[in-house]
């Protein structure tokens, strides 16, 4: 039996309450150039206080949208609405991990993850004691003199993430964060991050093309179909976040919401 | 020439203990410093050429240039216009460079004129020198920054023009101002390759300052060089040689040191 709840698509002409939704997007349209047609009139809402997966197979747009939202790329047409208010750059309210970590090779653990504060003038001291606290929130505890070439990919990644922590942004943008992590450790990090998350009450919205990673770490999933995107549906697991992670991964609700995600995209592979 | 080091020289410390013959990367470079002056040695005593002196008899003719104090007036002399013509191809090459990697009508402005300057024989503009700037120190600081700017420009344009996108892009989600931006991460990142052009560069610099002393007015080194030459002194032609490649390595390798330094401090450990 499938729990999953599905969701009607959300109508462009429906005001939205910006206490429930911290984030929405209305017709969204991009266009790269005149012929390369990659978002087709996107509406959305994300919830305060949830993480939501933007789900698709590769040229679907996903990241394009989040890069949209975080003020890096401009729309064609459409808005992005932050707590209300419609924004074209980015911003202190949106922090931004990226797929392939994005630290300074030069500087050391402490100044990459004090960066985001660093732009915006906070005083040495207080930005160091402040990156200290979130290296250890992400397990990183000495290695703040390291380089980033000194560390695993994983832990580089870590280092992206206490950044986008540290500037204490309401909403974490997340690009793939874990498509250059390897297996073992992807799954720790998506445990910890689950973790760390429930303590620090961010929205989240995370890109990701794995499945299983999707339906294992969301609230809500949106399943874009490819190119141009447009929203295919809106999936919210129902899992049990209490139990242990390995009884979420062996959940029939978990298994079953991964296969049914699976028979929609491989529609597209087609 | 001695400052860099070689991976091969890593993997020989590294290897220590496991191989019979035990060797520190020290020792490996002393090899084959004394391997070379060794092969001079003995290529002198064959003789490959009535012009061609030994090491030794080279050597001794440096220490008596040394001790009569001819090589620091000699010094002196070439340092004026060479440390004037790359301290000013230095700061305005990296300044054009920077300029025209951030900004497309400075590239458009810059480019014709360094490209062609690096692809032309200088040696045949220097008698143009001679004609606009006579043969004074003006001449000889124009030859060098002639010779050593187009490649720090080039260099230090390619560079910043080449700035990873991801870092910048990272820089603007955090809210980095385009001043920001370029200070903390465009420069910094492309420190490295600004840093081979400036070495390039004081190289060139070198070429520059010896051209002018051989073809404008023989003074400094260019003279000890060339009157040596006319009066068949082979040794202290060779010893005047000899120290400016030497004194132009030193320079380059402080460069090389100061760039780990201040700019890519992770290059100290771990490579």
């Amino acid at each position: 039996m499938n729990k999953a709840i599905h969701m009607s698509l959300p109508d462009a002409t429906t005001p939205t309450d910006p206490s429930a939704n911290i984030v929405s997007v209305r017709g969204i349209t991009k266009f790269y150039g005149s012929d390369v047609h990659a978002l087709e009139d996107v509406n959305l809402d994300f919830p305060t206080g949830q993480m939501t997966t933007l789900l698709g197979p590769s040229g679907c747009g996903k990241t394009t949208l989040l890069k949209i939202i975080a003020g890096l790329l401009e729309t064609t047409s459409g808005e992005v609405m932050v707590k209300g208010k419609a924004v074209t750059s980015p911003g202190p309210e949106r922090a931004f991990v990226f797929q392939d970590f994005a630290l300074l090779p030069w500087a050391t653990v402490t100044r990459n993850v004090a960066f985001g504060l660093e732009l915006t003038g906070v005083p040495l001291k207080e930005r160091e004691a402040k990156a200290k606290s979130y290296i250890d929130k992400v397990g990183l505890s000495g290695f703040e003199d390291k380089y980033p070439h000194e560390l695993s990919g994983g832990m580089r990644q870590r280092v992206g993430l206490a950044r986008a922590l540290a500037v204490d942004a309401d909403v974490l943008l997340m690009d793939e964060p874990f498509s250059a992590v390897d297996e073992q450790n992807r799954r720790k990090f998506q445990e910890d991050l689950l973790h760390l998350l429930s303590v620090e009450n961010k929205t989240v919205i995370f890109v990701t093309h794995s499945i299983e990673e999707a339906v294992y770490v969301s609230d809500q999933i949106v399943l874009l179909s490819p190119r141009p995107g447009r929203i295919h549906s809106i999936i919210r697991p129902e899992l049990d976040r209490s139990s242990s992670p390995d009884d979420i991964r062996r959940d029939k609700v978990y298994l079953d919401t991964v296969e049914e995600i699976w028979g929609n995209i491989r529609e597209y592979l087609d | 020439m001695t400052t860099t080091t070689s991976p091969g020289v890593v993997s020989a410390e590294s290897s220590e203990g496991t191989a019979g013959l035990k060797l520190s990367g020290l020792q490996l470079r002393l090899i084959s410093i004394v391997g070379f002056f060794l092969a001079w040695e003995i290529s002198g005593h064959v003789p490959i050429s009535p012009a061609f002196p030994t090491f030794s008899g080279t050597m001794m003719a440096m220490f008596e240039m040394i001790f009569d104090g001819s090589l620091f007036l000699a010094y002196f002399e070439t340092l004026k216009p060479l440390l004037l013509g790359v301290g000013i191809s230095a700061f305005f090459g990296v300044t054009i460079g920077v300029s025209m990697g951030l900004n497309k009508k400075s590239r458009w402005l810059w480019e014709p004129i360094f490209v062609v300057l690096q692809a032309s024989p200088v040696a045949a503009l220097i008698p143009l020198i001679t004609y606009a700037y006579g043969i004074g120190i003006t001449a000889k600081t124009v030859a060098v920054i002639i010779l050593a700017s187009p490649i720090i420009v080039l260099n230090t344009y390619k560079a910043v023009g080449n700035a990873s996108p991801v870092l910048v892009q990272m820089s603007r989600a955090f809210q980095g101002t385009r001043m920001q931006e370029i200070w903390k991460v465009i420069i910094p990142n492309a420190a490295p390759v600004i840093f081979a052009g400036l070495r390039l560069g004081v190289a060139a610099g070198f070429i520059g300052v010896i051209l002018a002393e051989l073809l404008i007015t023989p003074t400094g080194i260019g003279d000890i060089i060339s009157y040596n030459r006319s009066i068949a002194k082979y040794p202290h032609m060779y010893a005047a040689v000899l120290s400016i490649i030497v004194f132009s390595a030193v320079m380059v390798g402080m460069l090389e040191k100061a760039e780990v330094k201040y700019f890519r401090p992770e290059k100290k450990r771990g490579q």
